[in-house]
C-alpha cells in the first residue's frame, strides 16, 4: 500500500483539476486538453439538441390536427429537414464519440490526452463553422427543403439553401473525421502498459468501430456533396438528369456513407450502455470478446447494406435481394449484444439508480427499434413500408431510443467523475422516467399509423390517423420535458450537487482510479492496471468514501478478495 | 514521496510487470507542468517517448491517406459508371487532352516524388541542408506542375471547353462555347487572356516573395530572408512550367493546320469521327438489346434540342453532347487533384522552414516522413488519372 498522504492526494478531491487549473476564457477556447475539448463538445450538441428539439415540437404541434393549419407548406418542408440534418449531422453524430468519448477515452487507457490534441481542437472549431453554415441556410439561403438527404434531382432545382447547408455537412463530416482518426490512432498506440487489446472496456471496441466507419465512410459523403455543389453552381451533368447525369447515383453516393452512419450513431451507444450494465450489476460482463467482435462486425456489415434505402428507387433486382439478405446479418451481432446485456444482468447484483434506468430502458427501445429494422429489410414488407411513418418510427426508436437514452445514461455515469459532484438521483431517475414514457407515447403509435398507410413527410393527413397523430404530439411534449428536466438535473448537479469520491459507482476501469474531477493530466500517478470488469478489485475506502483499488488500501482492512463464481 | 513502495501481490502478473512504473506516485505531483522534466523538447508532452510519438503521427497519416483515397473514390466511381455507360463520349472527348502535356507533368510529379523520398532519406540522417535542397526541389517540381496544368486549363477554355453544362443550349448555363471572339484576341497575343489571369496569382505571390525576402534580408532576419527566397524559387517553377507548357502550345500550333484550334469541331481528327459514327451505331445496336428505354430516353431529349444547338455549333454530328460529362469529370479529378498539389506546397514550405530551422535528427524527423507520404499519394493519384483521362484509346 502507498502512505495515507499520498493515498489522499491521488483519490481526494483536489484543489486544482482540469476545471479550475486556469480559468480564463482563451484558456478554454484554445486548450488541447482533451476533457475541456470534449465539455465544449458536450456544451454545442446539447445546443443543437434543443434547437433541433424545438423543430421537432414545431412539426408535431404542426400535425395536431390533420389539415395542419399552423405552417404552410414550404415551412413544414424546411421544419422537417432542418430537424433531421442538425439531429444527425450536429447532434447524433458527435454526441458519444465527441463529446462523452473525447472526455472518457483517453482516461480509459491512462493516457494524458488523446494522440492529436490540436487536430482534436479543430474538429471542434470545424463542428462550430459547420453548424454555423447548416443554420446559415436558414439566414441567407431561405431555409433547406429537400430533406436531410439532399435527394437528387430535386436538391438541384430548389431555390433553396442547399449550397450552405451542403457545405456545413462536409464541414461537419471533417470534424468527424478528425474525431475518428485521432481516436484510432489514440487506441492503437497510447494504451497503458500492459493493457492488451482484451483489457480495454468495451466502451472503447465501440468507439474504435465507430472511428474504422468514420474515417472510411465519411471521405465518401465529402466528395459527394462537393459533387453536388458543382453540380448546382456548375451543373456538371453527374448527377442531374437533365444533363445526362444518373440521380440515383447519388443516392448510392450518399447512403455508401449515410447507413455506415446509422452505426456511427449506434455503436457509441452500446459501447456506453455495456459500461452500464456491467458496472450496475457489480457483474463481469458476460461475453466480452462476442461484444467487442461485435462491435467490429456491425462497422464492417455495415458498409454492405446501403442499398436497402433504396429499394423502390428502380436498383437491380439483384442487387435488391443481396442487400436485402445481408441487412438481415447485422442483426446477429446486434442480437449478440442484447443477449451478453441480459446475461450480464442475471444474478447480478442490479442498482437501479439514474444511469441503469437509461440502460434499461435502452435494451427495450433498442430491442423494439431493431427489431423493426427486420421488417423494413424484408423485400415485400418494404414496398409497403417505404416512406410511412413505419420507417420514422423505426429510426427514432434506433436514434432517440438508442442513443440519446444511452447519451443520458453516459451522462449520468460519468458526470460524478467529470465535474466531482452527484446529481439527485430521485429527480434523475424521475425525468428518465418521463423520456422513457414521452418516448413511447410519441413513437409507438408512428408504428401503427404507418402500418395502415400514413407516408411520412406530409403536411396534412386523412382524418383516420388523427388519433394517433395527436398522442404522438402529447408525447413528444412529454419527452422535451423529461430529456430539459435530465439537462436540467446535470447541471445543478455540475454546481450545487455534493461533492463525491473517486469512485462512487465502484467501476473498475481506469478513469475512476484518479480524483473526481481528474487532475489536468489525469493521473497524477501511474494507474493500477486491472481488469476493467473486476469489481472485486475495489475496495471501500472510510476514509475517502469511495472505493479503491486493493494495492492502494490498507491491508489490514482489505476484505479477501472473492473466488469466482462460476454460473 | 516518490519512493513509496507498493506492495507486490503475488497473483496479478500484470502488476508486477507493471512494478517499476507504478513505484512512481508521482514525485512531480506539485508541478502541474511536469510533463517536461525528462522529455526532449521535439516530443508533445502527452507522449512518453519519440517511438510512440513517431508510431502515432505514422499511423495517423496511412489513415488519412485512406480517407484521401476514399475521398477520391467517388469520382474514380463516376468516371468508371460513365465510362461503362457512355464508351463512345470517352472516345471523342479524350482526343482534346494533350497526352504530351499530361505526361509532362507525369514526369515532372514522378521526379519530384524521387527528390521528396531523397528529402525523407536526408531528414532521417539529420542532413538539413540536403534535406532542405531536396523538399525545394520538390516544390519547384509541384508548382511546374500547375503551370503546366494552368496552360492546359486555360487551352481548353479557350476552345470553349468546359463542364457539362456549357454544352447545352439551355439559356441559364454557361456558355463558353460562344467565345469565338475572344478566342481570336487571344491568338493574336500568342498568349491565351485566361492565362494571364491565372497566372495573376502566381505573379502576385512572386512579387510578394521576393519584396518579403528583400526586406528579410535588409532587416537581418536572415532565416526568413532564406525562406522568401526559396518561396519565391518555387513560385518561379511555375512559370517555368506554364512558359514550357505555352511554348509547346505554340509550336504545335504553328506546326499544324493553322485554322486546327480555330474551334472545337474543327480539332476533331476525320478518322476519328468517323470511327466515332461506327461506334455510335454499333452502340445504339447494343441498346435496342438491353436498356432500351433509357437510351430513348435520352435520344428523344437530345433531339427536342437537337435544333437550337445546331445553330451554335455547325457540325453536331461529330459530337455527343454528353462529352460535357466527360470534361465535368475531368475538371473534377484533375481540379481536386490540384487542390491537392497546392495543400502539398504549403506542407512542403513549413517543412522547409523547419529544415532551414534546423529542426530535423536522427531521432526526430516524423514530419517530413509525414508530407512525403502525403506527397507520394498526391503523385499516386495522378499516375492513375493521367491514364484514365489522357491515354483512352
Amino acid at each position: 500500500m502507498v502512505d495515507t498522504a499520498t493515498k489522499n492526494r491521488i483519490f481526494g478531491t483536489p484543489k486544482s483539476t482540469f476545471l479550475n487549473h486556469v480559468n480564463t476564457i482563451s484558456s478554454w477556447m484554445f486548450t488541447l486538453d482533451h476533457k475541456r475539448i470534449g465539455i465544449m463538445y458536450l456544451v454545442g450538441v446539447t445546443l443543437a439538441l434543443f434547437l433541433a428539439g424545438v423543430f421537432a415540437l414545431v412539426l408535431r404541434t404542426h400535425l395536431f390536427t390533420f389539415d395542419g393549419e399552423m405552417l404552410t407548406n414550404a415551412q413544414y418542408n424546411q421544419m422537417f429537414t432542418l430537424h433531421g440534418a442538425v439531429m444527425v449531422f450536429s447532434f447524433i453524430i458527435p454526441s458519444i464519440p465527441a463529446a462523452l468519448g473525447n472526455i472518457v477515452l483517453p482516461m480509459m487507457l491512462g493516457a494524458k490526452d488523446v494522440a492529436f490534441p490540436r487536430m482534436n481542437l479543430m474538429s471542434f472549431y470545424l463542428w462550430i463553422i459547420g453548424t454555423g453554415c447548416l443554420l446559415a441556410a436558414i439566414l441567407f439561403g431561405d431555409g433547406l427543403d429537400t430533406g436531410w438527404t439532399f435527394y437528387t434531382p430535386y436538391s438541384i432545382e430548389t431555390n433553396t439553401g442547399v449550397v450552405w447547408a451542403t457545405f456545413g455537412a462536409f464541414v461537419l463530416g471533417f470534424s468527424s473525421i478528425f474525431t475518428g482518426l485521432n481516436f484510432l490512432v489514440t487506441i492503437n498506440t497510447m494504451r497503458a502498459k500492459g493493457q492488451t487489446w482484451f483489457k480495454l472496456p468495451l466502451f472503447l471496441w465501440s468507439l474504435y468501430a465507430t472511428s474504422i466507419i468514420q474515417v472510411l465512410a465519411t471521405p465518401v459523403l465529402g466528395i459527394t456533396l462537393l459533387l453536388l455543389i458543382a453540380e448546382k453552381t456548375m451543373h456538371v451533368g453527374i448527377f442531374d438528369p437533365t444533363y445526362g447525369g444518373d440521380p440515383v447515383l447519388f443516392q448510392h453516393f450518399f447512403w455508401f456513407y449515410s447507413h455506415p452512419a446509422v452505426y456511427i450513431m449506434i455503436l457509441p451507444a452500446m459501447g456506453v450502455i455495456s459500461e452500464l450494465i456491467s458496472v450496475y450489476s457489480q457483474k463481469r460482463i458476460f461475453g466480452y470478446s462476442f461484444i467487442a467482435f461485435s462491435s467490429v462486425a456491425i462497422a464492417l456489415l455495415g458498409f454492405l447494406v446501403w442499398g436497402h434505402h433504396m429499394f423502390t428507387s428502380g436498383q437491380s433486382q439483384v442487387l435488391t435481394l443481396i442487400f436485402s439478405a445481408i441487412t438481415f446479418t447485422v442483426a446477429i451481432p446486434s442480437a449478440v449484444k442484447v443477449f451478453n446485456w441480459l446475461a450480464t444482468l442475471y444474478k447480478g447484483s442490479i442498482l437501479l439508480n439514474t444511469p441503469m434506468c437509461y440502460a434499461l430502458s435502452f435494451i427495450f427501445l433498442f430491442g423494439i427499434g431493431g427489431l423493426t429494422g427486420l421488417f423494413l429489410g424484408a423485400l415485400s414488407v418494404d414496398i409497403h413500408l417505404h416512406d410511412t411513418y413505419f420507417v420514422v418510427a423505426h429510426f427514432h426508436f434506433v436514434m432517440v431510443g438508442g442513443t440519446l437514452t444511452a447519451l443520458l445514461g453516459g451522462l449520468f455515469h460519468w458526470w460524478p467523475k467529470i465535474f466531482g459532484r452527484m446529481y439527485n438521483d430521485f429527480m434523475g431517475r424521475a425525468f428518465c422516467f418521463l423520456v422513457f414514457a414521452g418516448f413511447n407515447l410519441t413513437f409507438f403509435p408512428q408504428f401503427v399509423m404507418g402500418a395502415r398507410g400514413m407516408p411520412r413527410r406530409y403536411a396534412t393527413y386523412d382524418p383516420e390517423f388523427l388519433i394517433f397523430h395527436q398522442i404522438s404530439t402529447v408525447g413528444a411534449f412529454v419527452l422535451g420535458v423529461g430529456i430539459l428536466g435530465a439537462f436540467l438535473v446535470l447541471v445543478y448537479a455540475a454546481f450545487k450537487g455534493p461533492r463525491c469520491g473517486a469512485n462512487p459507482f465502484r467501476a473498475a476501469s481506469l478513469e475512476w482510479q484518479t480524483s473526481s474531477p481528474p487532475d489536468f493530466h489525469n493521473f497524477i500517478h501511474q494507474p493500477v492496471l486491472n481488469d476493467p470488469y473486476d469489481f472485486d478489485s475495489l475496495v471501500y475506502d472510510e476514509d475517502l468514501e469511495t472505493y479503491i483499488s486493493r494495492e492502494f488500501a490498507d491491508p489490514e482492512k482489505v476484505p479477501p478478495k472473492k473466488e469466482p463464481v462460476h454460473h | 514521496m516518490g519512493l513509496a513502495k507498493t506492495r507486490q501481490s503475488p497473483g496479478l502478473l500484470l502488476l508486477l510487470k507493471l512494478e517499476t512504473d507504478m513505484a512512481t506516485v508521482d514525485a512531480h505531483a506539485d508541478d502541474h507542468h511536469h510533463d517536461d522534466h525528462d522529455h526532449p523538447p521535439f516530443i508533445a508532452h502527452h507522449f512518453d517517448d519519440a517511438e510512440q510519438q513517431f508510431d502515432s503521427g505514422k499511423l495517423g497519416i496511412w489513415l488519412f491517406l485512406v480517407t484521401e483515397v476514399l475521398f477520391f473514390s467517388g469520382l474514380f466511381v463516376a468516371y468508371t459508371l460513365y465510362r461503362n455507360h457512355h464508351p463512345e463520349i470517352f472516345q471523342q472527348a479524350h482526343v482534346f487532352l494533350d497526352k504530351y502535356l499530361g505526361g509532362l507533368n507525369t514526369i515532372v510529379l514522378l521526379f519530384s516524388s524521387l527528390t521528396m523520398a531523397l528529402a525523407v532519406r536526408s531528414a532521417q540522417l539529420g542532413r538539413n541542408k540536403n534535406c532542405g535542397i531536396y523538399i525545394l526541389i520538390t516544390m519547384v517540381c509541384a508548382s511546374m506542375f500547375l503551370g503546366v496544368k494552368a496552360v492546359e486549363y486555360s487551352h481548353k477554355w479557350d476552345m470553349g471547353i468546359w463542364v457539362r453544362s456549357s454544352w447545352s443550349s439551355d439559356a441559364d448555363s454557361l456558355s463558353y462555347g460562344h467565345h469565338e471572339g475572344q478566342l481570336g484576341i487571344a491568338k493574336s497575343l500568342g498568349v491565351s487572356d485566361r492565362l494571364i489571369w491565372l497566372s495573376a496569382i502566381p505573379a502576385v505571390l512572386l512579387a510578394g516573395s521576393l519584396i518579403a525576402s528583400v526586406i528579410g534580408f535588409v532587416t537581418k532576419k536572415e532565416l526568413f530572408g532564406k525562406f522568401m527566397l526559396a518561396m519565391s524559387v518555387m513560385v518561379g517553377g511555375y512559370f517555368l512550367g506554364a512558359g514550357v507548357g505555352q511554348v509547346y502550345q505554340n509550336v504545335k500550333e504553328g506546326s499544324g493546320d493553322s485554322h486546327e484550334h480555330a474551334s472545337l469541331q474543327e480539332q476533331q481528327p476525320m478518322q476519328l469521327l468517323a470511327m466515332t459514327q461506327e461506334d455510335q451505331d454499333h452502340a445504339d445496336d447494343d441498346k435496342k438489346s438491353d436498356d432500351a428505354d433509357h437510351s430513348h430516353d435520352e435520344e428523344h431529349s437530345h433531339g427536342s434540342e437537337k435544333a437550337e444547338y445546331d445553330k451554335e455549333h455547325p457540325d453536331p454530328e461529330t459530337l455527343d453532347r454528353d462529352i460535357g460529362i466527360f470534361f465535368s469529370i475531368y475538371y473534377c479529378m484533375t481540379g481536386l487533384h490540384a487542390i491537392h498539389i497546392i495543400a502539398g506546397i504549403i506542407a512542403l514550405a513549413w517543412i522547409y522552414w523547419r529544415c532551414l530551422a534546423g529542426h530535423w535528427r536522427s531521432d526526430y524527423f516524423g514530419p517530413v516522413d509525414y508530407v512525403g507520404l502525403y506527397w507520394h499519394l498526391v503523385d499516386l493519384i495522378w499516375i492513375y488519372l493521367f491514364p484514365l483521362l489522357y491515354l483512352i484509346d
